[in-house]
């Protein structure tokens, strides 16, 4: 059984195509990375398995074509944050966690203590109980993409979508984050897809990696197979090294040209 | 703070019954309500009695509603706008309940026998029409809330013209149109009430459950969608059920402004900006709002009137700067 499975998705917006064929598979607890330079299609693939983008091919949600299930079957199934989240302001950080909750209330209901009682743990599970009474506008960059994340969790699906998750942190928020989703990977056995720009943190944090470059699938495969200088400096239009660290981690440096 | 805003409503509608502009004095009003409810003997004539019953509490009641109304619908607008200046006459009902007023004024038709009268007849018919005509306009431009936002402005502006022309051929009629845009609440016994109260009591209830969407359609479309709802449709039937209020509203008061958007952002910077404590609160605050104006508007310069526009604008914008003060440095 495998937890994400796509066979020749096509996302387009109207009859513009923006990524074309893709196959992939994922099993239960992996994390997918998707990378690729900018305009490759990441954020519209990712947006195509939420089920906001169109596309034409199949998705399948552990076996389970997307498109048999209702908006809010999916939203349990999948929980999905964007590149730049619309984070209303005013909102204080325990209401805009609840807003995780709504697949899992009929449309017209209030949320009930179950879903306070998620809400509450979600919260002390990310550190943010301190925060819970505080408006979101009066966070640090770090604890609003934490909120983001404590949100994602309060939804409980199994299959984590994540939209550049670091972008606007700095390299000790961002490793903070990763080791985060992936401290809920091993211990939940939560299925991650993310997009991410920085691959380096790409080969450390996901077991699988699918390069797309103008939509298309150019290389797909574990870190050290997708992560070549060639692949990288071909479809980047980069230069680069690619190092291997004593403890066996990969780290794709840019190189400066010569004088 | 639900609680304590019952609690003020119901004072606030006891006091503006037991005082008014006939000096009825309100320990006898008081027995007179007491004799009512045990069967027992009231101090009040039938006359007296009848002031209190036919004329004062009718219109504590219509009061009440609209300002509910008013609020009510003002929360719901600026959360499917996610805009803070949103009211609910952003979407033509204004403009358009005004220019079928202004025709009707012009045109006075003979209505011998009709339940309601022709001038809010019309304001209804016109703020529905106006806020259907930026409905149908905004969806053939391809929908969204920007475009429906434009197509408002668009809309209210051609009505607006052609309301304006309509009075410029009619100049002897100008004073009663101003009269009506001014807003005021005339009631005859409770006929305004049962006719508005279907359509505001079923807004306020639909708009009461979709408060909690409300605050998903904060995260903008993409993002609510993922949480399982249809934003368009949700957008849909909030802007339905607060046109419609709104609309009833304007029919029975003509145009007060301030209150849809006062209200609602004193209640956010009392409460908190979660639409599922800003829509009851604007409901009840609305109505506690517009009764205690209105109260002024009868009483102040009794028996004259003061138009009721005139006073939510004296005394909302002080209230509201107020507010704004004892919040400085927590506001966004």
């Amino acid at each position: 059984m495998t937890a994400l499975t796509l066979r020749g998705v096509t996302a387009r917006y109207g009859q513009k195509v923006v990524t074309s064929d893709v196959d992939v598979t994922l099993a239960p607890g992996g994390w997918l990375a998707i990378i690729g330079p900018n305009g490759a299609g990441k954020s519209s693939l990712l947006k195509s398995i939420v089920g906001v983008v169109a596309h034409d091919g199949e998705i399948l949600l552990d076996g389970v074509p997307a498109a048999a299930l209702s908006n809010r079957d999916r939203a349990k199934a999948i929980a999905y944050a964007p590149q730049t989240p619309q984070l209303p302001d005013r909102l204080t950080v325990t209401d805009y966690v609840l807003l995780g909750r709504t697949p899992h209330l009929s449309t017209l209901a209030r949320e009930r203590p179950a879903d306070l009682r998620v809400v509450s743990q979600v919260l002390s599970r990310l550190d943010l109980g301190d925060l819970a009474a505080r408006a979101l506008y009066t966070l640090s960059g770090g604890e609003r993409q934490r909120a983001v994340l404590a949100r994602v969790l309060a939804q409980e699906a199994r299959l984590l979508l994540l939209d550049e998750p670091t972008t606007g942190l700095d390299i000790g928020h961002a490793q903070a984050l990763l080791d985060l989703v992936d401290r809920l990977r091993h211990e939940e056995g939560a299925t991650v897809v993310s997009t991410l720009h920085d691959l380096t943190l790409s080969a450390q944090y996901a077991s699988q990696l699918l390069l797309l470059d103008k939509g298309k699938v150019v290389a797909a495969g574990p870190p050290e197979e997708v992560l070549t200088r060639a692949t990288i400096e071909r479809h980047y239009d980069a230069r680069v090294e690619v190092l291997t660290t004593a403890e066996g981690r990969l780290v794709v440096a840019p190189a400066r040209a010569k004088e | 703070m639900l609680a304590a805003a019952v609690v003020g409503l119901a004072v606030v509608v006891s006091v503006s019954t037991l005082l008014g502009a006939a000096n009825l004095g309100w320990t006898r009003v008081v027995q007179e309500v007491w004799a009512q409810l045990t069967g027992g003997l009231s101090p009040l004539s039938a006359n007296e009695a009848a002031i209190v019953w036919e004329v004062r509490l009718p219109r504590v009641v219509l009061a009440g509603l609209v300002g509910a109304a008013l609020a009510v619908s003002g929360a719901a607008f600026q959360g499917v706008f996610r805009n803070p200046l949103a009211d609910p006459f952003l979407l033509g009902a204004a403009a358009g309940a005004g220019m079928a007023a202004t025709i009707v004024v012009v045109a006075a038709p003979q209505t011998t026998g009709w339940i309601i009268g022709p001038l809010p007849l019309a304001a209804f018919a016109g703020a529905v029409g106006g806020v259907s005509l930026t409905w149908l306009l905004g969806r053939s431009a391809g929908g969204g809330t920007a475009v429906l936002l434009l197509a408002g402005v668009a809309v209210a502006s051609f009505l607006t013209a052609v309301q304006t022309f309509a009075q410029q051929l009619n100049t002897d009629t100008i004073k009663q149109v101003y009269s009506w845009m001014l807003g005021g609440l005339n009631t005859t016994g409770w006929r305004e009430v049962l006719i508005t109260l279907p359509y505001i009591g079923a807004a306020a209830v639909v708009l009461c459950l979709c408060a909690r969407l409300l605050d998903v359609l904060a995260v903008g479309d993409e993002e609510a969608a993922s949480l399982g709802i249809n934003p368009a449709r949700v957008r849909l039937i909030v802007l339905l059920a607060a046109s419609l209020a709104t609309a009833a509203a304007v029919a029975v008061s003509g145009l007060i402004g301030f209150v849809g958007i006062v209200v609602p952002h004193v209640v956010r910077l009392l409460a908190g900006a979660s639409y599922r404590v800003v829509v009851p609160l604007s409901l009840l605050g609305g109505a506690m709002f517009l009764i205690v104006t209105d109260h002024i508007a009868r009483t102040a310069f009794a028996p004259a009137e003061v138009p009721i526009g005139v006073i939510t604008a004296f005394m909302g914008a002080p209230f509201f700067l107020l507010v704004l003060r004892m919040n400085r440095g927590h506001i966004r």
